[in-house]
């Protein structure tokens, strides 16, 4: 069978870890926002930003670890943004969320076409190279399938096993979670629940942007407006088919990057037979089956989406 | 110093806070345009030239706001019951594509009368079943529909795409991806003749005064009101919740899909995958800066299509990206979201 030999090419289980990298970002960073009880749908909006900030700052002569700072920075400060409103302010988080993602996206398109003005082929960068792991590179099959990736792969890996163990295994890990079920049995235990929601903010939007800015550093070397393409719903939707976990979390983002990177290779199988777009609708149909699968099983954070002020109830 | 809450709204604060938020918002997209090397009060006098200046300019900033007025109201009415619709995009373009499938053919040889409330009607469904669609699933998995009608508009506009490059593809096109036309006779008047300015505006302005009394006159209004306020209370007040959310997607969907159905009539008369850029998410800046109000949606529309076409004719003369309307426009809402929050806190020490 064909469509069965697609999973035998070491290139297919490359591809997933490649197009899996910015999701595990991306839902890693909305992770720890709602685990401390923020819904964080600026997500979409500043995954474009550090996208476009990450390839700008290598564009000009930065190196590429700084152009992935850069865009955390600036992650971060939209993250503080967002936090001001959300959580000092206590904001709509719906509707605060879209607002940073049109207002994000929109100011990454201003500052790309100010910066670059408009060309017939879009500028390129010279991205990250695959990381040559001695030995385990070179193995047969798992080499390529596994060990052939960029830095920031393996640092996505490494990231979502650092998470599961300070979520779950360190007193600050502790004082996000009950900040998100119970905010103010957090503060009876002398945890500032609003100091932890904007940190918990600022972080995984930071992470957010590192996760768009692997987009333009190494899946891509160019950065072209829209190219984000909804990547940042699809991880609010893998938040909760994790369950709030980091581990399936990692999971997640690598089962749907399967599906993706399949879809690709029957695409490139069936040719004309069957519409492209039937294929490019696969990402977005599984998340919604995701979210309806998981939906009444998830133990979603109990204060997720509830303003707190002090004082009141 | 902390946030107190108000005991009552001063009307005046209410009545001023889209304009303080559109100021602040107009200061900092200035200081954008001036990083940009440009003049910032010329850059402004140019937008509103841009917009109104000329006779041009004045019916396609008019033609502009038609589409957003329908899809803030959409946005406004379903904002109000908590339905937080933001697939206005996806409902949009079902409903173009739809209006495109029937309108030369089911419909083909109708007259004028019959065909053009026929495929409006066509357009309003097509957005409504598209919103029920994510309702449906919160209702009965308890999925949040802020995901579900994001992923939603990704999902229908490849659809479009699949449709224009397939069975709806216009023939005589050469080779461009666009659909068969809606034909003459399903084109909606002209209000001015060599413009673009279409019936669409009186349509959209009448619908916006309905929906006004609608909230505010009828037992619908005051449910849906309640069931936005507190979906509890609601329950134990008697409004029967699931029924209500119900008819609010209907009327919230079948706006947007209006406002698509408007657009495809009334001025370019084929579907693209461009023909809308950004209406539904824009139209929900527009319901915010209305502060949901429907009569406030027509300013608010009015203002949003200023600034894109506007800018258009302000960053072909200064040289500056015209994506500083997109910025200037999403910056208002934010800052509206602020202003409004302090028509109801003030800050004590």
């Amino acid at each position: 069978m064909e469509l069965l030999e697609i999973f035998t090419s070491a290139g297919i289980w490359g591809a997933v870890l490649r197009i899996a990298t910015p999701l595990i970002f991306g839902t890693l960073g909305a992770l720890i926002c709602e685990r401390a009880g923020v819904l964080n749908l600026g997500i979409e909006g500043i995954m474009t930003f550090g996208a476009m900030i990450g390839w700008l700052t290598v564009f000009n002569g930065g190196d590429l670890w700084v152009g992935l700072l850069a865009a955390a920075a600036f992650g971060a400060l939209f993250g503080l943004l967002h936090a001001g409103m959300t959580v000092t302010l206590g904001l709509s988080q719906h509707v605060t969320g879209l607002g940073i993602t049109l207002f994000a996206s929109s100011l990454s398109y201003y500052i790309f076409r100010l910066a670059v003005p408009l060309a017939s082929s879009p500028p390129t960068i010279e991205p990250f190279q695959p990381l040559v792991i001695p030995y385990l590179s070179t193995l047969p099959f798992l080499g390529d399938a596994l060990f052939n990736q960029t830095a920031p792969t393996y640092l996505a890996i490494l990231l979502a096993a650092i998470l599961a163990y300070v979520l779950f295994r360190t007193p600050l890990g502790l004082a996000v979670r009950m900040t998100g079920e119970n905010p103010h049995g957090a503060e009876a235990q002398g945890v500032n629940p609003i100091a932890v929601r904007i940190g918990a903010v600022m972080v995984g939007s930071a992470l957010m942007a590192v996760g768009g800015a692997f987009l333009t550093l190494s899946a891509f070397n160019s950065f072209f407006p829209t190219m984000v393409q909804g990547r940042g719903w699809v991880c609010i939707a893998l938040v909760v088919f994790a369950s709030w976990r980091p581990g399936r979390a990692l999971l997640g983002a690598l089962l749907f990057a399967l599906f993706d990177a399949y879809q690709l290779r029957l695409q490139a199988a069936l040719g004309k037979a069957v519409p492209y777009q039937l294929f490019l609708m696969v990402p977005y149909v599984l998340s919604i089956i995701a979210l309806i699968v998981m939906a009444r099983r998830a133990r979603v954070p109990q204060a997720l989406m509830q303003p707190y002020r002090r004082g009141e109830r | 110093m902390r946030l107190e809450r108000r005991a009552h709204r001063p009307l005046l604060l209410v009545l001023l806070a889209p304009i303080i938020a559109i100021v602040t918002a107009l200061v900092i997209a200035g200081v954008l345009i001036a990083i940009a090397g440009a003049p910032v009060l010329e850059a402004y006098r140019l937008i509103l030239t841009g917009a109104f200046g000329t006779r041009l300019g004045f019916t396609e900033t008019l033609t502009r706001a038609t589409p957003l007025m329908l899809t803030g109201l959409a946005a406004a009415v379903a904002f109000r019951a908590r339905v937080w619709n933001i697939g206005a995009e996806g409902q949009f373009y079902l409903s173009a594509i739809a209006v495109a499938a029937v309108a030369a053919t089911v419909f083909s040889g109708w007259p004028p009368y019959l065909l053009i409330p026929a495929a409006l009607m066509v357009g309003a469904i097509a957005g409504m079943i598209m919103l029920l669609v994510p309702l449906g699933l919160r209702l009965r998995f308890g999925v949040d529909e802020v995901v579900t009608s994001l992923l939603l508009n990704f999902v229908v506009v490849l659809f479009v795409s699949m449709m224009i490059e397939g069975p709806l593809k216009d023939p005589l096109a050469f080779g461009w991806p666009q659909s068969i036309p809606v034909g003459p006779d399903a084109m909606l008047p002209k209000l001015i003749d060599r413009t673009r300015l279409h019936i669409g505006l009186v349509i959209a302005m009448v619908i916006a005064v309905l929906v006004y009394f609608l909230q505010s006159r009828t037992v619908f209004g005051m449910q849906s009101r309640a069931a936005g306020l507190s979906p509890t209370a609601a329950v134990f007040s008697g409004v029967p919740l699931a029924k209500t959310l119900i008819k609010v997607a209907c009327l919230s969907g079948g706006l947007a899909g209006l406002a698509g159905a408007i657009e495809v009539m009334g001025v370019k008369g084929y579907v693209t995958t461009d023909l809308s850029p950004g209406y539904g998410y824009s139209g929900i800046i527009v319901a915010m800066l209305a502060n949901l109000h429907p009569i406030g949606v027509i300013a608010a529309a009015l203002f949003t299509a200023t600034m894109f076409v506007g800018a258009d004719s302000m960053g072909r003369a200064l040289g500056i990206p015209s994506y500083i309307a997109d910025v200037t426009v999403s910056l208002s809402l934010l800052t509206m979201l602020v202003s409004i929050f302090f028509t109801q806190y003030r800050i004590r020490r």
